[in-house]
């Protein structure tokens, strides 16, 4: 539920709201704030609520630094036991309050669709941070800021790597991905590549999904990886688990011969998914990355509460 | 099992006033009460015709409801299971109304999500709420897809 009125967005709560101009404005609005930062304090005097259902580190801290360097103040939640959520209050009530007291609340909660739920109960803007396996738009504004400072976006080669079966940055990532006619290669063992719902939707969207059980298959032909974790939860066998994960394991022998312009990227946190000694070489871009949630979230701040 | 010729002879009686739905999918009419939520339990007076032969479905169902009047949110909530059905609102033993049944764009409040982790699925002061694209509904707060088995998750 997005109210557009030119480019003004009311609420960011999925990327599948945004088409390709909106999401190529927010782009260059990011880029313009990356080079001579932002004007005059624009957001002094405003007031962003902060509301963590779930833990984060750089959601949330990423969220109050672009606020803060906009002139604005934050307001946290504190911790959920301390709220009246503990007490059983709904998270509707709870919008309906906050809203009285933020000017923009950003919400990340641990069942799907909490934000669209929001943004229905809310008098302000409501920015998705993230809803359980759902969508976390504001991190894929940042994967696709990230791939532009290196290359244009339209037909690009990215392979999405990991546990594609529950990975919801992977998922967004794609749906934004068909905006620019991406080929898109989808590489994870059986029993974790993309749900077929989602296959079928991005057919539909006219981006056929190219599988692969092996990354060395493809990754010499990829202009971008996109690694994400394995999550230890899914594999009942330990032992697979660690089987898994060092076969699918990014280190400078892998890399050899890939593109010159190959990107690597993460949403982090990784654990074991790319060997360290990758972050020296001139393909990891994913701590540039991190850092790009600031600018681009400072975009997403001016377009709601501007 | 043997199958009844609807159009050779009376096989429920005519109603006065109420509502005939015909054309049902074959099998598919104790569904449709379900989904209007006609039980044992309520007072409306219900017939009931099951795999009735029919020249367009091969079988069809068919329900008579006595002195109730079916409103189009009521009979497009059918349309999910029974495509092919048409509403007759009866009054005084005469056919005042005729009408297929249409899916609508927006299911709101007719089936629940299967997603546990769907916010729709919680304390939430809100309905489920689906997409119709074609054959597949989709829930507008989680993306799950329903492409199967829709009555099951009728609510």
């Amino acid at each position: 539920m997005i109210t557009v009125a030119g480019l003004h967005l009311k609420h960011f709560i999925s990327v599948r709201d945004l088409d390709r101009s909106q999401i190529d404005h927010l782009i260059h609005r990011a880029s313009e704030i990356a080079e001579s930062g932002a004007d005059q304090e624009p957001l002094k005097g405003k007031i962003l609520g902060l509301l963590f259902f779930e833990p984060s580190t750089r959601t949330r801290m990423s969220f109050e630094s672009a606020m803060l360097r906009l002139g604005g103040s934050c307001m946290n939640l504190g911790g959920v036991e301390v709220s009246s959520m503990a007490k059983g209050e709904t998270l509707a009530d709870t919008i309906r309050v906050v809203s009285g007291y933020a000017d923009t609340i950003v919400l990340r909660h641990p069942k799907v669709g909490a934000a669209r739920l929001a943004s229905e109960f809310a008098d302000v803007p409501v920015i998705n941070g993230g809803d359980g396996a759902g969508q976390h738009p504001s991190q894929t504004l940042i994967d696709l800021y990230t791939i532009h400072q290196s290359m244009p976006l339209d037909g690009i080669k990215i392979g999405l790597i990991g546990d594609l079966m529950y990975g919801r940055t992977t998922h967004s990532l794609a749906y934004a991905l068909t905006r620019y006619q991406a080929e898109i290669h989808a590489i994870s063992p059986k029993g974790l590549g993309l749900p077929d719902s989602i296959k079928h939707d991005l057919k539909e969207l006219g981006c056929e999904i190219i599988e692969h059980e092996s990354v060395e298959e493809i990754i010499r032909e990829l202009d971008v990886l996109y690694v994400t974790r394995f999550q230890r939860e899914r594999f009942p066998d330990p032992a697979q688990f660690f089987d898994i994960a060092a076969s699918y394991r990014i280190n400078p022998t892998l890399l050899e011969g890939v593109r010159e312009n190959l990107i690597l990227l993460h949403p982090l946190p990784r654990v074991d998914e790319i060997d360290p000694a990758v972050d020296r070489l001139p393909y990891a871009r994913y701590f540039e990355q991190a850092r790009n949630g600031v600018p681009v979230r400072m975009a997403m701040l001016l377009e709601v509460m501007q | 099992m043997k199958n009844y010729n609807y159009q050779e002879g009376l096989l429920i009686n005519p109603i006065s006033n109420g509502t005939v739905i015909d054309h049902i999918t074959g099998g598919e009419g104790l569904t449709v009460l379900r989904i209007l939520k006609i039980t044992g339990s309520t007072s409306e007076c219900v017939s009931v015709a099951t795999n009735v032969l029919s020249n367009a479905l091969g079988t069809k169902d068919v329900v008579k409801i006595e002195n109730r009047e079916l409103k189009t949110e009521e009979v497009d909530r059918i349309a999910l299971i029974a495509p092919n059905a048409t509403i007759n609102i009866i009054r005084d033993k005469r056919v005042v109304e005729k009408k297929g049944v249409e899916i609508p764009d927006i299911l709101v409040g007719v089936v629940h999500c299967p997603n546990p982790c769907c916010i729709t699925n919680t304390n939430e002061p809100v309905m489920s709420r689906f997409s119709v694209q074609g054959p597949r509904l989709i829930c507008e707060y989680c993306d799950t897809v329903i492409s199967s088995d829709i009555s099951s998750y009728i609510i």
